[in-house]
Formats: structure tokens, C-alpha cells, sequence
């Protein structure tokens, strides 16, 4: 072809280019993705900064900070009276199990004791909290899938347990019900009996749960295989809880920590599982909360009779000292470091949350993944905003 | 349900002795040497070790030599007393006007001791043996301590916020940035003299309800009560009373 002009010539060069530049491969450089902060896969407002290759997730970093509440600093103007009702925010799917292990290392600095009756309420309503958090897990997770029906039996389902923790402290997310030395109150009349219902609700939940989700193709293919954490990683990490299960480690507070929650007079079992993928940490925490609807069970037929109060002064005064408390909280290992100078209040809490340990893996986990299992393995680490930000 | 209370402990003679934990103590010193300054086992309960400043990071890879691969976390404390927050509203018992010799205010420090105002703290745990010790260490007029990153990769987020909520700096952490706070924010929170602006505005009226109510108002209140529920019952509780 010969040019006529320039103004053909130009163009003749740029088709040129343009066939060209289908030939070889793209420069693409690497794109940001924010996911969040407001993504529902979230549960709040934590972001992600993921880095991509393509469809690759290169380095993914999360950013929060967004609900920082400062709750170490505000207690240390408080009095360990005041304590329980700001921890109650901090997994707040789960409120009472906040509150133990403070009120657990109060109590271990100023050696008092609850009495046993106290000890086994506290357990139940431990395990209430447990299954009332991780149920809505349970359907959540389909929802990370792309299947919506799990998530609405999850909250139908999740209410009943919410009505038992209501009829005995009076408040459906915020009990505030945990005091040092014992209980704000006794159950109420006809309760026991109910909640044995209720157990049997959440086992059929259960039931329901792993006939939608566990078996179903679609879930297994996306979950198998996808975000394996090994067992030593896990444990550099601190990762805690249903997610260190799920990597295999044979761990569990309740059963290895010797505590004044009476776990040890129940029969009941430690579920873990090889695979460390993000079906495992399902399948964990669907095992975990079948077992802990036994542990109730088992726990609703022994409570003692006795005074749910210890004989403590009206004005709690925490001698000098220091401890650390951890228990098993639905989300995994929970820790108040409590330094006491005699005081009202204490004079530092370190507030050990198990989902700001959970979540600094994904740094780590991420390197590798694909875009829309981004959101799986979050989902499946299950995490609550105000555990990471406190 | 293992848990001492000072009862048992007045009718048990011989103090009780923890093997495990004083064996703990025992190979980190043979571990670290002269690195381990002090410690503290409470039977039973738990284990402090305070380690020399720049011995921090060799504490760790001690440590997780021994077993104690399961990382808790890394903190620090502020021990100064300060006038700010709890002490702000009151005029008795202030431990702010208590000072040593040289005219500054003392630190006191909790277990395992030390000597510097701020303290770091870490927690590793043991699962074969299945309990925890903590590690301390004082930190110096340097404001500087090792990181622990490189020995437990979860430290990375923890001496971050240590970094912005103390003014720690930690050396050789790969990337200390802001963790909660925005970027460019001014002072450490955590630290004892950082103001509670909250409680400068709004003083706490927190402190009121637990005292008793005093006598003369006991009276009145119990008084306007009774009131308010005999205009409720319409004069039923004055026949109550009477019988």
C-alpha cells in the first residue's frame, strides 16, 4: 500500500500497532483491589488491600481500625464493676463468654471463688454464647457461597438460643450479667426445661445445616482445599480456637487448662481435623456446636443447688497483683492480662482478642488465591470486627 | 478445679511447689544465662520471667526451643502513676504525690520486678505442657526493643501496636506502620500521661453509685417510695402495714 498523505500514513501505522498488540501478551501491571471496608464478607468494616496479578491475589493486606474503641484505655478508668458492660461489645455475637475470663482473673487476684452452683450457670451461659456466635457461622458461610438460604434458617434458628439468654440475664446481645465472686442472678423458674428445647432446635439446626451446605458439591469444591494453614503456622500465628482445630492441633482450653468452669464434670469431646482448608474450619465449628448443645444438656441435669454469690465487699477493691485468664470463646482463645494496684479498678488490661490473631494471618494465607476465594477464606476464619478492633 | 483459696492455703504447712513451672524457669536460665533477671512462679497458676532488654528476641527463640510454640501475644505497660484519667477527680488517696528520695515519683512494677517505667510483655504457650509463661523486659531511655517478628511471625500486628499505642520502637520489624490509628496521629494513647479527653470534657459520674446512700437521704428515698406506691395501690399497702 502506498500513502497518500500523511494523515493515511498515521493511521496506517497505528492499525499496524493495534494488530500487533493483539499478538503479544498484555502488560497488565499489577492492580489494587480495596475489598471493604463496608464488603459484607467483612462483618463490619475491615478492609483488604489485595494486590493483583490477573485474577491472582499477589499480597493481601488487611487495614482496620476502622472501630477502634480504645476499650484498654477506658478501662482504666472504670471500676471492675463498670468492666463487664464495656468487654460485652468486643465479640458481640457472643457477649457473656467476654465477660468470664476478666471476671475469672479478678477473682484469681483477689482469690475468691464463686460458688459451684455460680460455675455451672456461668458454663451453660458460656456455651449459650458459643452456639448463639457460631451458629450464625454456620449459615453465614453459605452466604460467602452464593447460597442464601442458610444464613435466614441461621438468624430463625439463633433466636431461640437468644430468648434463653434473654429469659436469664434480660439481655438479648449485652447480658452484663457476670460479677466477681458469682452471678448477678439466679435462672428463673422453668428455664432449665426450655432451654433442653432449645438444644434440641439447634441439633435439628445442625442437622440442617450439614444436609444444605456439607454435602453439597458446589460448597466442597469451593472450600477443599482452598486456604490451607499447616499446624506450626497456625501456632507462630497464635491462631486460636476452631481455626487451630482445623489445622490438626489437638487443643482445647476447656478441656486442657485447668479452670474453675466446670467443663471437666461433663462428658464431651475435642473435634479437629487434618485438612486445615476452609472446609475443615466448617466443619469444626458445626461439630463444635453440636457437641457444646451436649455439654448443655449434661450441664442443665447436674447444677447444684447452693448461693450463686460468693461473700465479696459491695466495694470491689483488686489487691496488688497480676494475671492472665484465657478461655475458649467461640472464636477461639480470649485473654485478659489484668494488672492490679489495689485500686478501684485495674491499672492496665491487655485485652488478648482471638480474632486480631486469627485475621494477621491473612498476609500470609492470601499469597496465591484467587479473587473470589478472597472471600471464602475470610468467611471461613469467621471473624468479628469488634474482636479485632476493640 | 485447681484454684487456691486462703483458706487452704493457711491449713497447707509446706508451700506448695509447681515442677513444671520452676523446671521452666530453670532451662530458660540455662538457655539465656545471666539473661534472665528475675522470675516469679505462683503455683499452680501461673510464671513471670523479666529477661535482660537485649536479650528480648534470644528469650524468644529460647523459649520456642523449649516448646513453647503457641504465640499469645506481645503487649507492653506504662507503670507510671499519673494524674490523668482515675486519679483525676480525687483528692484522697493519690498515689501521684508519693515520691522516692530523689524528688520523682517511684515506679513500682509488678512480678518479676524491674526498674524502667515501661515494661514489654509477651505471652508463649506451651501445648505438651499445657501452660503459658510470661516474659518481661524493661525498656530503657532508648525507647527500643528487638522485635519478635522474625520468631513468631503473629508478633508482626502486636508490636505494631505497641509501637503506636506506647512509642515503642521495635527494631528490625519489617513494616512499622499504623495499625489502628490513623496515619499522622499525634501522641500514645496508652501511655499513663495521654489524657482522656472524654473525661476532661464530662467528669465521671461512675465514681458516685458506689457509695453507700447516706442516711438522711436513705430515709427520704424509702419515703417517696412508700408514697409513690400507695398512689399506685390506692392506699392498699397502708392496710398491709397495719396487719
Amino acid at each position: 500500500m502506498t500513502a497518500t498523505s500523511d494523515h493515511q500514513q498515521a493511521a496506517y501505522v497505528a492499525g499496524q500497532a493495534a494488530d500487533a498488540r493483539v499478538h503479544v501478551e498484555l502488560q497488565t501491571g499489577d492492580m489494587t483491589l480495596n475489598i471493604g471496608p463496608q464488603h459484607p464478607a467483612t462483618h463490619g468494616t475491615l478492609r483488604i488491600a489485595a494486590q493483583l496479578d490477573g485474577e491472582m491475589v499477589i499480597r493481601a493486606d488487611p487495614i482496620m481500625g476502622y472501630m477502634h474503641r480504645g476499650y484498654e484505655k477506658l478501662v482504666e478508668v472504670r471500676t471492675y464493676t463498670q468492666v463487664t458492660s464495656l468487654v460485652n461489645r468486643i465479640d458481640w455475637m457472643g457477649s457473656f463468654a467476654n465477660e468470664v475470663p476478666f471476671i475469672l482473673a479478678a477473682e484469681q487476684i483477689m482469690e475468691v471463688e464463686a460458688p459451684p452452683r455460680a460455675q455451672w450457670i456461668r458454663t451453660i451461659l458460656f456455651e449459650l454464647s458459643r452456639i448463639a456466635n457460631v451458629s450464625l457461622f454456620l449459615g453465614d458461610m453459605g452466604v460467602q457461597l452464593g447460597a442464601l438460604t442458610p444464613v435466614f434458617f441461621a438468624f430463625r434458628d439463633r433466636e431461640h438460643v437468644l430468648n434463653q439468654i434473654e429469659a436469664i440475664t434480660g439481655g438479648r446481645f449485652h447480658p452484663n450479667f457476670d460479677r466477681i465472686g458469682g452471678l448477678k442472678d439466679d435462672i428463673p423458674k422453668g428455664w432449665i426445661q426450655e432451654t433442653k428445647n432449645c438444644m434440641v432446635k439447634m441439633r435439628q439446626f445442625c442437622d440442617e445445616m450439614e444436609d444444605l451446605l456439607v454435602g453439597n458439591a458446589v460448597f466442597q469444591k469451593r472450600c477443599r482445599g482452598v486456604g490451607v494453614i499447616p499446624a506450626d503456622v497456625a501456632l507462630g500465628y497464635g491462631m486460636s480456637g476452631a481455626n487451630l482445630r482445623a489445622s490438626g492441633v489437638d487443643w482445647d482450653i476447656r478441656r486442657d487448662v485447668p479452670s474453675p468452669l466446670v467443663y471437666n464434670e461433663v462428658d464431651w469431646k475435642v473435634w479437629t481435623h487434618p485438612d486445615g482448608d476452609s472446609f475443615a474450619r466448617y466443619w469444626v465449628r458445626l461439630q463444635e456446636t453440636r457437641e457444646a448443645t451436649h455439654i448443655v444438656d449434661q450441664l442443665l441435669d447436674g447444677i447444684p443447688s447452693g448461693p450463686i454469690m460468693a461473700k465479696v465487699p459491695r466495694i470491689i477493691k483488686v489487691p496488688e497483683g497480676e494475671a492472665y485468664i484465657t478461655t475458649e470463646n467461640p472464636l477461639g482463645e480470649m485473654g485478659y492480662y489484668v494488672v492490679s494496684k489495689g485500686d478501684l479498678g485495674p491499672f492496665r488490661v491487655k485485652i488478648r482478642t482471638p480474632s486480631f490473631n486469627n485475621i494477621s494471618i491473612v498476609p500470609w494465607v492470601m499469597r496465591g488465591v484467587f479473587v473470589p476465594d478472597v472471600i471464602t477464606i475470610l468467611g471461613s476464619l469467621y471473624f468479628i470486627l469488634g474482636d479485632i478492633d476493640r | 478445679m485447681v484454684q487456691e483459696t486462703p483458706d487452704t492455703e493457711s491449713d497447707v504447712e509446706p508451700t506448695p511447689i509447681d515442677e513444671a513451672r520452676d523446671n521452666t524457669v530453670a532451662l530458660l536460665s540455662e538457655a539465656l544465662g545471666d539473661g534472665v533477671i528475675e522470675s516469679e512462679v505462683k503455683p499452680g497458676l501461673d510464671v513471670w520471667v523479666r529477661v535482660a532488654t537485649d536479650r528480648w528476641q534470644d528469650s524468644a527463640r529460647a523459649v520456642r526451643a523449649m516448646g513453647f510454640t503457641y504465640f499469645g501475644f506481645v503487649s507492653a505497660i506504662d507503670w507510671m502513676v499519673a494524674a490523668e484519667g482515675r486519679y483525676e477527680n480525687t483528692e484522697f488517696d493519690d498515689p501521684t504525690t508519693e515520691v522516692d528520695s530523689d524528688g520523682e515519683q517511684a515506679i513500682v512494677t509488678g512480678y518479676a520486678g524491674g526498674d524502667t517505667r515501661f515494661q514489654a510483655l509477651a505471652r508463649v504457650h506451651s501445648i505438651a505442657e499445657g501452660f503459658g509463661i510470661t516474659l518481661k523486659c524493661d525498656i530503657g531511655t532508648d525507647m527500643s526493643i528487638d522485635t519478635w517478628s522474625d520468631v513468631f511471625p503473629g508478633a508482626d500486628w502486636h508490636e505494631r501496636e505497641v509501637w503506636e499505642m506506647f512509642g515503642i520502637n521495635i527494631a528490625g520489624h519489617p513494616r512499622l506502620r499504623n495499625i489502628y490509628l490513623p496515619t499522622g496521629f499525634e501522641g500514645h494513647p496508652l501511655r499513663k500521661d495521654f489524657p482522656l479527653l472524654a473525661r476532661e470534657v464530662k467528669p465521671w459520674p461512675g465514681v458516685v453509685d458506689i457509695e453507700d446512700i447516706p442516711e438522711h437521704l436513705q430515709a427520704q428515698l424509702e419515703a417517696e417510695v412508700m408514697a409513690a406506691f400507695e398512689a399506685a395501690n390506692g392506699g392498699a399497702a397502708e392496710t398491709a402495714g397495719g396487719t
